[in-house]
């Protein structure tokens, strides 16, 4: 019974934070009319967002395969490092991207070398490109298990048949890709559909503005609220649109198991075998060269870092430590509790941070100064936000506990702190601790509502990070940015080697 | 007295039912085909399955309102039986507080009930670390512990080979000589049963049939049981 009384008033509250702040931007935005701006910005963002998916899946595909019929040394390496763009603060990544790509960037000064006029990473296809860096290495992890869902058995099967390549690919594959892939070309879809930081530095003007990007600036620059809540609500009705459209899709989750079973012995020789070894290789230079970079520019500037980062630091640490314990609790609640629950664990995500950060920026400007809220309000939206991946991480090693030792507790009148104390964390420490590295390396990174609640002086680090680089103080953003995904990395290890650590 | 009033279960189309009574004390056999309702007479009587109609009483005191966990019982599974990140001390502490709160007495009484089954000196250990048999011994001293009346075994002792198996119920007739408990085993095998039970329920075709002296009903089988003896 406490049980359903937690997770009720967790609902409830989840469901006051998502959407409240939408029922607010929709009042505000009543009888607005679209302008000419509002609609170049809907169109740049589906498609941003339709080119960042399917470029990201084409690109997957491939090293998906490479990767699940191939072993080799360090291949386990590799698919951690498919793991490294999700909890990579976007700011960071893009600064990475920059440096390879950018006008004064490794491609760039090859281009000059040559004698080619250089690139501009500028504008749509510099969005994309980033969102390929982010999306890529998700979408393979997501195919890999659909490739490593196929029985052995078949392959062996097929192998005893004479089954060449384009046979497996007909008859084994490709079936499997019909499956899989829209559910990934939809879930990179939504995420693209709520770019903001990548806009905000690789975007930007007229011409490559997207929704999000459109909401900050009328807030910020143009302070028309009205303009703002009408964009908001704009953000809101694709997204929920999208959301709703993976209802329809089988959707692939994202932290499962068995992406470490040995690759099949049935791998084609000859050309196939270089190809694949080229493929892994372009894509762990892909991966591995902006992080590279982002080491190498910001090692410098490292151990010079002006106080101001330091304090950026310190803020965002405690925005992203609180915000990663209500998350996982809230989630925790929900994933003790009947499934039923878990269509409210998944209604944030119709809800991107802009549109929330509008929302709560609509309750709260007619009584205080945003400003002084900011921590507090990046705080909540952040645990808000991740709390759908905290639940999927944790709802069915819950349910799995529930179906093993359910009934012993309550044969022995095991129930409520007790049975949290002497069971439940103890079980599933593992879990708890991988979502609190999560959600704490999300919100340690995240550069969305803060931008809009910020003053000059209350940054973030990723802010921060993100001010300097437009204050042209380079060196600076790039030691601040190593000090970000350094944090970041930290937080995801302490607390998902805490889990581990305690549960072995 | 244990005493099943008209109690009827409803799964879905699977249906259970059954009227009668036994003493208390009394150890009964559980027989009859896999599918026929074995488990779900001893999870109604233990409060996993609510009743569709009818009452459990222990003497004389209705168990419906009472929670798994309140009722004058104590239940082996088939398995997962021990928490695996607990000590056996810890799971055996369980059974006196689930709290584990746990005074001197206390733990005086989980070292006996240790050494009761001869376990002493694994207080430490986790379940991990045991055998089948030991981890048997373990749950049978929680149950030892925790002294309900009642007592259900849901072939706890199924994955045992025969030697163990007849050591593990030599020592659950001494428990339940110990503790005077009424206990409901279910079984698989006609020579368990004989060596256990005086008395035996066969359950089958949605019936949990009145207990009849064991010996007779062997000699005399009904046909669901001739059907599932395969004589």
């Amino acid at each position: 019974m406490a049980r359903r009384a937690g997770a009720l008033i967790v609902a409830a509250a989840l469901a006051a934070l998502t959407l409240g702040p939408l029922a607010l931007v929709m009042a505000r935005a009543g009888g607005g009319a679209l302008g000419a701006a509002d609609w170049a910005a809907l169109r740049f963002t589906i498609l941003q967002a339709a080119l960042s998916s399917l470029v990201s899946v084409l690109l997957a595909v491939p090293v998906a395969r490479a990767l699940a019929r191939r072993s080799f040394p360090g291949r386990g390496l590799m698919i951690a490092l498919l793991g490294a763009p999700f909890l990579l603060p976007v700011i960071v990544a893009v600064l990475g991207i920059i440096a390879v790509f950018g006008r004064a960037g490794l491609f760039n000064r090859g281009f000059e070398a040559l004698g080619l006029a250089p690139l501009s990473i500028y504008g749509l296809h510099g969005v994309v490109l980033a969102h390929v860096f982010f999306n890529m290495p998700f979408a393979v992890r997501l195919i890999l298990q659909g490739w490593l869902a196929i029985p052995s058995e078949r392959f062996r099967l097929a192998a005893a048949l004479g089954f060449g390549p384009s046979d497996v690919a007909r008859h084994l594959e490709r079936p499997m890709l019909r499956e899989v892939l829209p559910g990934v070309v939809l879930v990179v879809f939504v995420i693209c559909l709520s770019s903001f930081a990548v806009a905000l530095t690789l975007g930007g003007g007229p011409r490559a503005t997207t929704v999000e990007l459109a909401i900050y600036q009328a807030l910020r620059f143009e302070f028309d609220l009205g303009r703002a809540a009408l964009l908001a609500a704009l953000q809101f009705t694709i997204c929920g649109a999208a959301v709703l459209a993976t209802g329809a899709v089988a959707l692939p989750s994202a932290f499962g198991a068995g992406l470490d079973r040995a690759a099949v012995p049935f791998a084609p020789r000859g050309w196939r075998r270089v190809a694949d070894a080229l493929v892994l290789t372009a894509a762990a230079a892909f991966l591995l060269l902006p992080m590279a970079m982002v080491a190498a520019r910001g090692l410098p500037g490292l151990f010079q870092l002006p106080p101001e980062v330091w304090a950026a630091a310190g803020r965002s640490l405690s925005v992203a430590l609180p915000s990663a314990f209500l998350s996982v609790s809230g989630a925790l609640v929900l994933a003790l509790a009947s499934p039923r629950f878990g269509l409210v664990a998944t209604l944030p995500l119709a809800a991107s941070s802009l549109v929330l950060g509008t929302g709560l920026f609509l309750a709260v400007h007619p009584f205080l100064n945003p400003t002084l809220v900011a921590l507090p309000v990046t705080m909540l939206v952040n645990a808000v936000l991740s709390l759908p991946f905290a639940y999927r991480i944790l709802a069915p090693e819950a349910r799995a506990l529930e179906a093993d030792y359910g009934r012993l507790a309550q044969a022995l009148g095991l129930g409520g702190l007790a049975r949290l104390r002497w069971l439940t964390l103890p079980r599933l420490r593992r879990p708890l601790g991988f979502a609190l590295g999560v959600s704490a390396a999300l919100a340690m990174g995240d550069l969305g509502v803060i931008a809009l609640f910020a003053g000059e002086g209350g940054a973030t680090l990723p802010l921060l990070v993100q001010r300097l680089m437009g204050a042209y103080r380079l060196e600076q953003a790039a030691g601040a940015a190593l000090l970000l995904v350094l944090t970041s990395f930290a937080l995801f290890w302490i607390f998902d080697r805490g889990g581990r650590h305690a549960a072995s | 007295m244990l005493h099943l009033d008209r109690v009827g279960v409803r799964l879905g189309s699977f249906t259970l039912s059954a009227d009668w009574q036994a003493a208390a004390g009394e150890r009964l056999a559980v027989i009859g085909p896999s599918g026929g309702g074995k488990s779900t007479l001893l999870m109604a009587i233990a409060g996993f399955v609510a009743l569709a109609e009818g009452r459990v009483l222990w003497q004389g005191r209705d168990l419906g309102p009472m929670a798994p966990g309140e009722r004058p019982v104590s239940i082996l599974f088939q398995d997962q039986n021990l928490f695996p990140h607990l000590t056996l001390r810890e799971n055996l502490g369980l059974g006196l507080s689930p709290r584990l709160r746990l005074g001197p007495r206390d733990r005086e009484r989980i070292e006996a009930a240790l050494e009761r089954v001869g376990l002493s000196g694994l207080g430490d250990a986790r379940p991990g670390r045991l055998s089948g048999g030991q981890q048997g011994r373990a749950a049978l001293a929680r149950a030892l512990l925790r002294a309900r009346p009642i007592l259900l075994l849901d072939e706890p002792f199924a994955a045992l080979g025969p030697a163990l198996k007849s050591e593990m119920l030599t020592l659950v007739a001494e428990i339940a000589a110990e503790t005077q408990a009424t206990v409901l085993m279910v079984t698989h095998d006609p020579e368990d049963t004989r060596r256990f039970a005086g008395r035996t329920v066969l359950v089958a075709e949605g019936l949990a049939q009145p207990p009849r002296e064991t010996e007779a009903l062997f000699a005399d089988p009904p046909p669901a049981l001739r059907h599932y003896l395969g004589t």
